[in-house]
């Protein structure tokens, strides 16, 4: 029995199917990532684990009792918003304790509980003060201490660190793995950011259109894609997609990530079309007749003149195969 | 471009436009109080002169308040406004966060339903109304006009604050209920303090008609106990013989109320009424 298991949750907004059957176990204590594009579900699934929305059908699972009727205060879940959500008239303090207080949890134990919070996320200094008189990054700590209060069975995180920039992102996201390992907790985590499910999660859910297309540890997906939309989604820059039938092979489709691609003479030419040097890494873009654009990156910085004729090669090992339909042929 | 913003003739131009605008709009007002201090010859003489020493004269504010009753009035008055008021901005946002908040069916048109008093003067159903208060006895009672007034005043506030209130962060309301906040608790002390503003916009606009009106307080309450200041006012003005400086005075003093009341908005409103435009 895991800390939530989805069995064939579905959710509709009138005659519009947004999510349609999601399963799913996640284990106590794991780190779980929804991840997709814009639009894919991922959000009101976690809306749904929630209970801000309704389910349609099927049934969610909290610690082996179904919640499917209860109300979001009643699931011992902690949820940590986009845009902080903190309430503006209340000071750190009194935004860390209020659910615990309309629980009815004595006034030590609330103190005591919000201090450490705070402590842990090195808060203590601001406890008096009011969340308009935060910076950005202190609110999001704020909000995802509002939910280390609660000792929730659950935590939500909704694309938490959208909001910050890119420094504080990076370290606002070491901050959330830290508190992971310390609490040991469950955490469901929303983005459309692949670094962050990549470096974050233990397990991966990939989503589109309601669907879940793969679920994995984040290696798993990197080596082994299910389909050439996870193979695409996961990794960047992006996997380049080759015509198969044009290098003599079977399938329809060969996908080779830009770090397999080996300039000099080779079956596959083209011209440079454009350089990034981004100081450990180069990338260059290659333009092709036959497969359009691909992305090879190198190592260190490389030198390369925009127009230059090249060759690319590939370890045939390291290519996947895909089918007509983006299916992974192995 | 910043030449353009510093230039002194463009300032001095717009000032001179909004100066003379607050003129305008100020004179009525201004020749109301002048006169009020004047003797009644003085009025008709020169209305538009500031009281001298020769022509000070209190006679109109003795007048109004020797006819007693002039501090009922202004009770009645005050009562009606602000318990109406009180109903149509706790409704009214009520309304409003149902209609912007719950997904439901019929939501938009029980919107458009909500809305369509703006457009229908609530005077057309004056016999009516009329009609319902003689059955259900609550004629020439304060109550009659709170009642019409609240209905009169619902449209707009309904319509104004659902528009806020889809301002409103779902997150914030969310986090709410996630932190186990019933929804009263959300709307009253997590909603309503961030449409302040537009609340206090709603509420001056739903003041200002009915402190003035004479309409249903002539027709529903008529009586000396449950007179408004307009109406109260009309004691003065008879078919024959007008005592104009007791009709000036009264309506001088009429407008003491309403101008704190605005005062007390006032700060909010300008946020409100700007809410949209500057952001």
């Amino acid at each position: 029995m895991g800390a939530l298991t989805l069995s064939q949750v579905t959710k509709s907004f009138g005659a519009t199917q947004v999510i349609r059957g999601v399963d799913l176990n996640v284990e106590n204590g794991e780190f779980c990532v929804f991840v997709g594009p814009s639009g894919c579900g991922k959000s009101t699934l976690l809306r749904m684990i929630a209970g801000l929305e309704d389910v349609t059908s099927g049934d969610v699972t909290i610690h082996g009792a179904r919640v499917n009727d209860l109300a979001p205060a009643r699931r011992e879940i902690a949820m940590v918003f986009q845009s902080y959500a903190l309430y503006p008239h209340l000071t750190v303090r009194d935004n860390m304790g209020l659910a615990l207080k309309q629980a009815g949890t004595p006034r030590v134990q609330i103190e005591q509980a919000t201090e450490k919070a705070a402590e842990m996320l090195d808060l203590s200094h601001l406890l008096e003060r009011r969340p308009a008189e935060l910076s950005g990054g202190q609110r999001q700590r704020v909000a995802i201490g509002r939910a280390i209060v609660r000792r929730p069975k659950l935590f939500l995180f909704d694309e938490p660190l959208s909001n910050l920039d890119a420094a504080l992102r990076v370290q606002t996201r070491i901050e959330i793995a830290r508190l992971h390992r310390e609490l040991g907790a469950t955490m469901i985590y929303v983005t459309h950011d692949q670094v962050e499910a990549m470096t974050l999660a233990d397990k991966i859910v990939v989503l589109r259109g309601g669907v879940v297309e793969q679920v994995g540890r984040p290696m798993d997906l990197y080596n082994d894609p299910d389909n050439t939309f996870v193979a695409g989604f996961i990794g960047s820059p992006q996997m380049n997609f080759l015509k198969a039938g044009k290098l003599g092979l079977r399938s329809d489709t060969l996908g080779i990530r830009p770090e397999h691609l080996e300039p000099g003479s080779g079956q596959i030419s083209g011209r440079v079309s454009h350089v990034e040097k981004l100081g450990g890494e180069t990338l260059v873009y290659v333009a092709t007749e036959d497969h359009g654009l691909l992305t090879v990156r190198q190592f260190g910085e490389q030198d390369y003149a925009v127009d230059e004729e090249v060759g690319l090669s590939f370890d045939p090992n390291r290519a996947f195969h895909f089918d007509a339909e983006g299916k992974r042929l192995r | 471009m910043s030449q353009a913003r510093n230039s002194t003739a463009r300032s001095l131009a717009a000032h001179a436009v909004l100066i003379l605008y607050t003129a305008i709009a100020l004179f009525p007002v201004f020749v109301v109080v002048v006169n009020s201090f004047k003797n009644r010859r003085a009025i008709f003489a020169d209305p538009l002169a500031v009281p001298t020493a020769d022509t000070f004269d209190l006679i109109g504010y003795r007048t109004v308040l020797a006819q007693g009753d002039f501090f009922l009035y202004f009770q009645n008055s005050l009562i009606v406004t602000v318990a109406s008021l009180f109903f149509v901005l706790l409704f009214g946002a009520m309304a409003a966060f149902a209609l912007s908040e719950y997904r439901f069916r019929g939501n938009t048109l029980t919107g458009l339903y909500l809305a369509l008093g703006i457009m229908i003067p609530i005077r057309l159903g004056t016999v009516a109304i009329l009609q319902m208060m003689v059955a259900s006895g609550l004629v020439n009672t304060l109550t009659a006009l709170v009642l019409v007034y609240t209905a009169q005043g619902l449209p707009l506030a309904v319509f104004i604050l659902s528009e806020f209130m889809r301002g409103v962060s779902d997150d914030l309301k969310n986090a709410g209920r996630i932190d186990g906040l019933s929804e009263y608790t959300i709307f009253f002390r997590l909603v309503l303090p961030l449409v302040r503003p537009a609340m206090a916009t709603v509420a001056v606009f739903t003041m200002i008609p009915i402190w003035n009106d004479l309409w249903f307080p002539l027709i529903l309450a008529p009586s000396e106990a449950t007179k408004t200041i307009t109406l109260g006012s009309q004691v003065f003005i008879g078919q024959f013989v007008t005592n104009w400086n007791a009709v000036l005075a009264a309506l001088s003093l009429a407008i003491l109320p309403v101008l704190v009341l605005y005062l007390i908005f006032s700060r909010q409103l300008i946020r409100g009424i700007t809410a949209g435009a500057v952001k």
